[in-house]
């Protein structure tokens, strides 16, 4: 039987590439008998969507942009290019 | 769509480039001349825009290339570390004495779909993000934030799958855990 550790390195792994059956068998017979890689893996379910999600918002956000220096220091620049 | 005047651009978009540039290099200055070049290269491009996506999605897709030309740089100066280097942080999740079971039971995170409602949790998220060692930060970045595949990643850092999966799992182990303490904890997760 996988250790956490293992099973926890295969579900991660899951979401990058497709595990061999071996392997989701493994992960599967694991997740039967231990709540803490259910756990975990509901965890990673989130984590995917929370990282998609804070992508989009960070696109449309309204706080912490370009500082006053640089953004006139790139305008200059721009200027010299016409 | 057409493109607006490119005088617009930097007050249009330069603060979301200078925001996507800076979550992926960590360092302001590199982001600045990052959001400088991808201007200056679409205003040499502009009369290439096909004008099937937004301006914005537009600058983005350059602002990208410039940051994996980035990368490809300072991969030669700072290579990925080896996946066989053991991270202490990660080690002391499992016990070794105990089969490397969880040194901690994982909670049970409540109530996650409202979680992603809260600006708070956005802002506990950053931080979480923030806080990981820049190669994970990285590796983590371009494939949950902006979608790369492990094989496009493979090539960017010129790293082994197996190398490159090991930082991911690290950097969900400990986002996972930065998480769990600093909004899923003792507050229960539903502030």
């Amino acid at each position: 039987m996988l250790s956490c550790k293992e099973v926890s390195l295969l579900i991660s792994r899951s979401y990058d590439a497709r595990l061999t059956w071996r392997q989701r068998l493994a992960v599967r017979l694991h997740l039967l008998v231990c709540e803490a890689c259910r756990r975990f893996t509901e965890q990673m379910r989130f984590l995917r969507r929370a990282g998609r999600a804070f992508a989009d918002r960070q696109r449309d956000s309204a706080s912490n942009g370009l500082s006053a220096d640089a953004r006139d220091h790139i305008r200059r620049t721009l200027r010299g290019q016409d | 769509m057409t493109l607006s005047h490119p005088d617009t651009w930097l007050d249009q978009h330069g603060d979301a480039l200078y925001r996507y540039a800076v979550m992926r290099v960590r360092d302001s200055a590199m982001a600045e001349d990052l959001v400088q070049e991808t201007l200056l290269s679409a205003l040499r491009a502009k009369d290439s825009f096909a004008g099937a996506a937004a301006e914005r999605t537009w600058l983005i897709a350059i602002l990208k290339n410039k940051i994996i030309d980035h990368y490809r740089r300072s991969r030669h100066e700072a290579p990925l570390p080896d996946s066989d280097d053991p991270d202490a942080a990660i080690e002391a999740m499992f016990n070794e004495a105990d089969e490397d079971h969880w040194a901690r039971m994982p909670a049970v995170w409540a109530n996650p779909d409202t979680a992603l409602e809260q600006a708070e949790f956005w802002r506990a998220f950053q931080l979480c993000l923030e806080g990981l060692p820049a190669r994970q930060a990285q590796v983590f970045a371009l494939t949950e934030l902006d979608g790369l595949t492990t094989e496009e990643l493979c090539k960017v850092l010129e790293a082994q799958p197996s190398n490159v999966w090991v930082m991911l799992h690290r950097a969900r182990l400990r986002l996972r855990e930065c998480l769990e303490q600093g909004w899923f904890g003792a507050a229960g997760g539903n502030r």
